[in-house]
């Protein structure tokens, strides 16, 4: 089973209905005691990162995912999601996150010349740093996904797995052992995306393959 | 690179697609659900859900379609029409949207877009202009392009993006349904006022009608049309293959 973390931040319509699509058991939940109990954790997320890093702190999510990454269980954050896993954000102000995975988060504008639109927004390529990690284990080589997002990863070379170019290369996913993030929103990436989540369904604690 | 998307746009009144289509020659199909998942299926890049429907019952009836759409397609969705409040807004976010496409509501209470920006994000705002030449002055037209509000086309986007509008669709009276090609000229005024994703729509006949506008206008992000799709005259996939053939970025 697969727990969906809900600390009020974002619709999680979408990505319980691709869980259904994928006959993948996943639950909703605020309950540490199901964090305790499931096989993997996503940790979605859409809005601001310091109100949501609040309220995550705030609801005892952020605590209880702690406690669940030591513990080895693989856990993935999607979009702001994935942002929060890093040390800091520095989106109106500046904002600590969970530090699972060395890194800050920085606006776009930083690195993308004038002209190019913000947010990034639409279907951008998956270019894979080294060897293809086993969240993408089902796709091909050239694969697209579908990106909305003002601020990226930075600081974070070592745990790239996947990149997106937009006049410089924007961080499109990373790992660190059994911490996985995704910039990209899987569920609203055709079958692409729901691969991904097919793929982090097979994961299981000490099993990220 | 980011790529330049397709978008079909589904009219949807009662339950069902106000003009269905019959791709394979065996039966119309007149099910959003259905159509949805058969353009997601073949290459549609996002969706466009216009709900054409003025009672509160067929309100319902678009909600509960829009949400078994959701469970089953996994690509972005734009759901426009009848779209007057932040309470609209909530409705169709809550059932599966994406983003929410304003027009005459916006025209009728200038402070929603804002408004919407501010609770939902500009990334889920979507302003949607229906402009033609009055002379030779953009004028945004309102009710469906029947009824001139006066208001000058470029003035009034720029207005909307600065209010947190984050993406325009902009809708030439002028070329829609003449099947000759997109508005480039009036595309290309709104591309240099805005800084925003450009949507353009209104006049796409034929395959080449989207590689001129792509070719002429690279800051266009995406084409929209409907019954060119709908009628088979383009096939998606098809469409990409040129785009692709021809150096503009498709997702195939």
């Amino acid at each position: 089973m697969t727990a969906i973390i809900d600390y009020g931040v974002g619709n999680l319509f979408s990505l319980l209905s691709s869980f259904a699509k994928i006959g993948e058991e996943a639950v909703v939940t605020a309950d540490e005691k199901v964090l305790d109990e499931a096989d993997r954790i996503v940790l979605p997320g859409v809005g601001a990162f310091g109100d949501a890093a609040e309220k995550l702190k705030n609801s005892g999510m952020a605590a209880a995912l702690a406690k669940q990454k030591e513990k080895g269980k693989p856990i993935l954050g999607i979009c702001l999601g994935m942002q929060l896993l890093f040390d800091k954000s520095y989106e109106y102000g500046v904002y600590d996150g969970l530090g699972f995975i060395p890194g800050v988060v920085r606006p776009i504008s930083d690195v993308v010349p004038d002209g190019y639109k913000i947010p990034h927004m639409g279907w951008n390529k998956l270019d894979y740093v080294g060897e293809k990690h086993p969240l993408f284990k089902y796709l091909g080589d050239e694969e697209y996904v579908y990106f909305v997002h003002s601020y990226y990863a930075a600081d974070c070379d070592a745990y790239v797995t996947a990149n997106a170019e937009y006049a410089s290369p924007l961080t499109a996913s990373v790992a660190k052992d059994n911490v996985m993030g995704c910039q990209f929103h899987p569920e609203k990436s055709g079958d692409v995306g729901l691969a991904i989540l097919k793929a982090f369904c097979t994961m299981k604690e000490g099993a990220i393959c | 690179m980011i790529t330049k998307r397709i978008i079909p746009c589904l009219d949807v009144r009662d339950g069902k697609v106000v003009k269905g289509i019959n791709f394979t020659g065996l039966r119309e199909i007149s099910s959003p659900v259905e159509l949805a998942e058969y353009y997601s299926a073949n290459g549609a890049d996002e969706l466009v859900f216009y709900d054409i429907t003025a009672s509160s019952d067929g309100r319902k009836i678009f909600t509960d379609i829009l949400r078994e759409t959701a469970k089953s397609v996994f690509i972005p969705l734009t759901v426009g029409g009848g779209i007057n409040t932040v309470a609209d807004f909530d409705r169709v976010l809550k059932c599966g949207a994406d983003k929410v496409s304003v027009n005459s509501g916006a025209i009728r209470n200038p402070s929603l877009v804002g408004e919407a920006a501010k609770l939902y994000g500009d990334q889920c705002v979507v302003l949607s202009v229906d402009i033609k030449r009055v002379d030779g002055v953009f004028r945004v037209f309102a009710k469906g392009g029947r009824e001139n509000t006066g208001l000058e086309a470029i003035e009034w986007i720029k207005r909307c993006v600065g209010n947190g509008a984050g993406e325009v669709v902009v809708n030439s009276i002028d070329t829609d349904g003449v099947k000759k090609g997109f508005d480039i000229e009036m595309l290309s005024a709104v591309c240099d006022a805005v800084s925003v994703p450009v949507i353009a729509s209104g006049g796409a006949g034929c395959v080449n009608d989207f590689i001129t506008l792509f070719k002429t206008l690279p800051k266009v992000d995406a084409g929209l049309a409907a019954s060119i799709f709908h009628f088979g005259e383009v096939k998606i996939k098809d469409l990409k293959q040129v785009m692709k053939n021809n150096g503009i970025p498709a997702r195939i």
